[in-house]
């Protein structure tokens, strides 16, 4: 019992050391945004008396909530263009299987696969010619489809799993679409259909190629504001790690808040 | 298995055709528009910077990205960083899933702390990492090795791509642990206690139980990592720059080079064909191999 | 070549432009100090100019480069006002993507504007940017450390003398380099300091035939030199600090001496950002075989796009923050040493700039006997100091940057690095079509 007690004690601190180290850089970067400039690049120290200075300092250069806003509207607004797209297309997929879904699937992957610095330029021009540069709308599209396969692959491994019996028998007790679909489907979808979201919410928020290439002031999202403050001249580790936090704070209390519900269906299929 | 059902079947009514329809048809003008643009592109002579130079020009494009010795080295920095990374998240994640699978005390919160780094947007993290983390003057890996009186290490200059390793795969290994969390999470209990019964040390049992249990649940975190790491951008440019030399150039920097230093469309879109086919290649053996895995 | 597409999607988008009472411009800008500095002071000129709104953004060097380039060639539009430098300028200018800057008012007082800086923005005689800061290189040192070691600072040092110094007061216990240098590569950043020391060592980028000389013996000699100088007597990971690395290096006492831009003078004299304001000594840049091209010219200037929608609003803005008045402005606000540098005969005549910047003088005759157009031994076909005013340069530029700081880090030998260069260098030009 001792011996028991004392295995799970070590377990536990080993656990803890390295989820300790793993964090490590996140906490570190949140506590460099409280320090001055000098302090920042003195030796590591915990012991400092904490300042806002650089979070002030950070905010008359740029307003962050304007930046912030822009994200918000094209992480979730792609998401749910890309979920309304997806689901059908992946529900069709995982009911109705015929000899091309697999050869769609994959394909659809692949699309991912493309660097994309080289189409930045054929994009540019096309995005200049429908209006679509610097509009919150022309991001919302470019991640929809940039999400769109991973989503849809998602969406049909979750759906695949489903018990199929009970859709079988729900409709030959005369249930119409409708009833099928709120009744049935919805319930037994979601935790798939969030998790698949939240993890397209993500990957929309942290993408950097696009948001940086295809806006200028208007639809600018935190990336861009990362990018106002890397590398600038003096001493500025503070007012990076300052605006480094507040760019990835939302997302990272967000992916803390639903992690459960993303492990939950983040499973691709992985798990019968 | 499920028997094939015939294409006039319906879902509330409407044919796959008309469901799946939107996304195939999106998704394939996504993927033919800038295709057929850089193929088209690819056979052009067309540098942004020399507006009066165009023309076509066949296959110059591609014999002048072929003849460039820095497209080998890039293909071979691709293929590095994409393996170690692979294998460190795989082998981490599987490693960690072990022990995050096990009773302690406040293991919820040490699980949201060592997945959070994958919420981290990849710029934030290479600039937390170039410059707290890994600065040879002021980095705390710096101050590490000095309470060690050890010299301390220039990351970026004397492990380039060891660097870009540390970083992506700090950014990937909480994603494989997410999953391979989850599947671990269905293991049949029964049959663990029935091996250990039959006096199986925690080594068998981790690899004739544990591990074949998780085998789809690698193959997916392989062919999603796959699919991202093909294509690392944001690290690289944020740190090296794709140096010192080309130490630390991938195919998507190198690309980026071509398309957006030399602002030549045409060398960038044959980069970005050569891609498409590289992609594919590896689709085909790699994504196949998978994906029969999960479909069984 | 004008693309045209008809998809369905641009059907589907409607989109309209907020549509306000006042003119609203975008300005694009680098994140310098000088320029967050503007930022911060324009509340003065939309007070003054109600009817113009302005909108900014703000990014980091090689991004803003690239956002910008990529919008200038493909005529996108998106900003009515550009932060450029004295290499795009004319290469702007002659593909006709500027829109050319005669016709300034009578108060913008032209003629007050140093020749060489705003000649480096002309094309066929026409200005297309107006400087907003100007420099030169010139060398940094600590007084205090070369007393302790009894060294005497000559009016014109030589590198040989520098390395010389170097080793007598390089302190690597007490985090003291001898000499700090760009690394970190980039046609910008390391490039532009050993362009100007193979200037000084008489090689060239390009002969009068666009060969390049990169496997010369003269950028032999200056590389070698750099590699075993910065190895030796340099701070740890040289080949990553770049201009504002080594600027937060020597404001914090981590380097002996440092060559680089004019515009650090500013900043290490002002103690609120430098610990080293009171041991501040400077000397021109060093010299070697020849002083031809051994400091640089460069400068940071505003233009208008020719894809601008609202060139007067624009043309109202830069001609406001080049301005005398600007100056003065930041002068008040800001304190003297803070003003952007470089671009004013007025400002170095102005008492309080004078009394407030002991290195004015300095750095004006850097500016002033920089010459672009003669900056090599031997002839050559370009103009530029530290770069060679081509479109293919940027590139070229970067590829050999990559090989210096490669050959810095000992992952290749000199010999390797240089030879990688010419040849990538002459597949680069030889694609652009310079040999026929």
């Amino acid at each position: 019992m001792n011996n028991s007690m004392f295995k799970r004690f070590c377990i536990g601190l080993l656990a803890w050391v390295i989820a300790f180290v793993i964090f490590f850089p996140i906490f570190w970067m949140v506590l460099t945004g409280f320090k001055t400039e000098t302090a920042a690049i003195a030796d590591p120290s915990l012991i400092f008396s904490p300042t806002l200075d650089s979070y002030i300092e950070v905010q008359q250069r740029a307003d962050y909530f304007k930046f912030a806003w822009n994200s918000v509207v094209i992480s979730f607004g792609s998401t749910i263009l890309a979920l309304l797209i997806a689901i059908p297309a992946a529900y069709s997929m995982a009911f109705l299987p015929t000899r091309r879904t697999k050869g769609t699937l994959l394909w659809m992957l692949s699309t991912k696969m493309l660097p994309p610095v080289g189409v930045l330029v054929p994009i540019y021009l096309l995005f200049r010619d429908t209006g679509l540069l610097d509009t919150k709308l022309g991001l919302v599209i470019v991640y929809t489809l940039m999400n769109l396969p991973i989503v849809v692959w998602m969406l049909y491994t979750f759906f695949k799993d489903l018990p199929r019996d009970i859709l079988e028998a729900g409709r030959m007790d005369g249930a119409s679409t409708l009833q099928e679909v709120v009744y049935l489907l919805l319930p037994l979808t979601l935790p798939g259909i969030a998790s698949t979201g939240l993890l397209s919410v993500i990957l929309s928020w942290n993408e950097a190629f696009w948001s940086l290439n295809l806006t200028s002031s208007q639809a600018a999202p935190l990336t861009a504001y990362i990018a106002s403050f890397s590398s600038p001249e003096g001493l500025f580790w503070a007012k990076l790690s300052a605006a480094s936090t507040m760019a990835i704070a939302p997302i990272l209390v967000f992916g803390w808040l639903t992690q459960k519900q993303m492990v939950r269906g983040l499973t691709f299929g992985a798990v019968k | 298995m499920n028997k094939p059902r015939t294409a006039g079947r319906t879902v509330g009514g409407l044919r796959p055709l008309a469901l799946q329809g939107p996304a195939v048809t999106l998704l394939f003008l996504w993927m033919i528009v800038p295709l057929a643009m850089t193929i088209w592109f690819s056979l052009q002579r067309y540098n942004l910077l020399m507006p009066g130079m165009t023309g076509f020009a066949g296959l110059e494009n591609y014999q002048y990205l072929f003849t460039d010795p820095a497209l080998w080295t890039a293909m071979l920095n691709t293929l590095l960083l994409v393996g170690w990374v692979l294998v460190i998240t795989v082998v981490g994640g599987t490693l960690l899933a072990v022990l995050f699978q096990q009773e302690f005390f406040g293991r919820g919160i040490a699980r949201v702390l060592v997945i959070s780094p994958f919420f981290v947007m990849p710029t934030v993290s290479a600039l937390v990492w170039k410059n707290l983390m890994m600065h040879p003057a002021n980095g705390v890996l710096a101050w590490v090795a000095s309470l060690f009186g050890a010299e301390p290490v220039d990351w970026f200059s004397s492990l380039p791509m060891t660097s870009i390793v540390i970083i992506v795969a700090w950014q990937w290994l909480p994603f494989a642990l997410l999953i391979l969390l989850t599947a671990m999470q269905s293991l049949d209990e029964d049959q663990v206690e029935a091996a250990r019964m039959d006096g199986a040390g925690p080594l068998s049992v981790f690899f004739f139980i544990t591990l074949p249990h998780l085998k789809r649940a690698i193959s997916v975190v392989i062919m999603i990592e796959m699919i991202f790491l093909l294509t690392v951008f944001a690290e690289i440019f944020v740190t090296t720059s794709g140096g010192p030399g080309l130490a630390t150039t991938n195919l998507a920097y190198l690309i980026y080079i071509r398309a957006l230093l030399d602002f030549d469309v045409g060398m960038a879109s044959a980069g970005g064909v050569v891609a498409i086919v590289l992609a594919n290649i590896v689709a085909i053996f790699l994504v196949r191999m998978v994906a029969k895995n999960l479909e069984d | 070549m004008k693309l045209s597409y008809a998809l369905p999607l641009a059907g589907m988008i409607a989109f309209s432009s907020i549509a306000a009472d006042a003119e609203t411009i975008t300005v694009a800008t680098v994140n310098n100090n000088d320029m967050v500095i503007m930022q911060r002071l324009s509340d003065a000129f939309e007070k003054s100019h109600p009817d113009i709104n302005l909108q900014w953004v703000v990014l980091e060097e090689n991004v803003l480069r690239q956002r910008l380039t990529t919008d200038i060639a493909t005529q996108g539009g998106q900003f009515d006002v550009m932060t450029i430098g004295t290499y795009e300028a004319p290469i702007w200018a002659e593909r006709g993507w500027l829109t050319p800057l005669d016709n300034l008012p009578a108060d913008y007082q032209q003629g007050d504007l140093l020749k060489p800086v705003i000649d480096g923005l002309s094309y066929k005689g026409k200005p297309y940017a107006l400087p907003f800061y100007a420099e030169s290189s010139m060398m940094y040192y600590r007084k205090d450390l070369f007393k302790k070691a009894g060294i005497k600072m000559t009016r014109q040092p030589t590198w040989n003398e520098v390395r010389d110094w170097a080793s007598k007061i390089n302190d690597p216990e007490n985090k003291v380099a001898g000499i700090c240098l760009r690394g970190k590569p980039g046609w910008g950043e390391n490039m532009a300091f050993a362009s100007t020391l193979v200037n000084t060592y008489g090689g060239r980028w390009f002969n009068m035939d666009w060969k390049p000389e990169i496997d010369s013996k003269a950028w032999h000699d200056a590389i070698t030199f750099y590699v075993n100088l910065l190895n030796d007597y340099g701070p740890k990971g040289a080949s990553s600090n770049g201009f504002n690395e080594n600027l937060a290096l020597f404001s914090r006492g981590n380097c002996g001496m440092w060559v680089d831009a004019t515009s650090a003078a500013g900043k290490l004299y002002n103690p609120d950002e430098s610990e080293v304001a009171d041991k501040l000594g400077f000397a021109p840049a060093p010299v070697a075989v020849t002083p031809k091209g051994s400091h640089w010219l460069w400068s940071w200037a505003l233009a208008i796009p020719a894809s601008s929608k609202s060139k007067d609003a624009a043309k109202e803005f830069i001609t406001w923050a080049t301005s005398r008045q600007y100056i003065t402005l930041v002068g008040e606000k800001e304190g003297w040493t803070s003003v952007p540098p470089g671009t004013r005969e007025s400002t170095y005549t102005n008492q309080k700039y004078q009394q407030a910047a002991p290195f004015a003088d300095f750095v004006l005759n850097a500016i002033r006997n920089a010459d672009p157009t003669d900056s090599t031994l031997k002839p050559s076909p370009y103009t530029g100091v530290q770069f060679a005013g081509i479109p293919e340069f940027q590139s070229i530029g970067t590829q050999v940057g990559q090989m210096i700081a490669a050959a810095l880090t000992g992952e290749m030998s000199v010999d390797q690095a240089l030879s990688n260069a010419q040849r990538a260098t002459e597949r680069t030009m030889e694609r652009a079509g310079y040999y026929k």
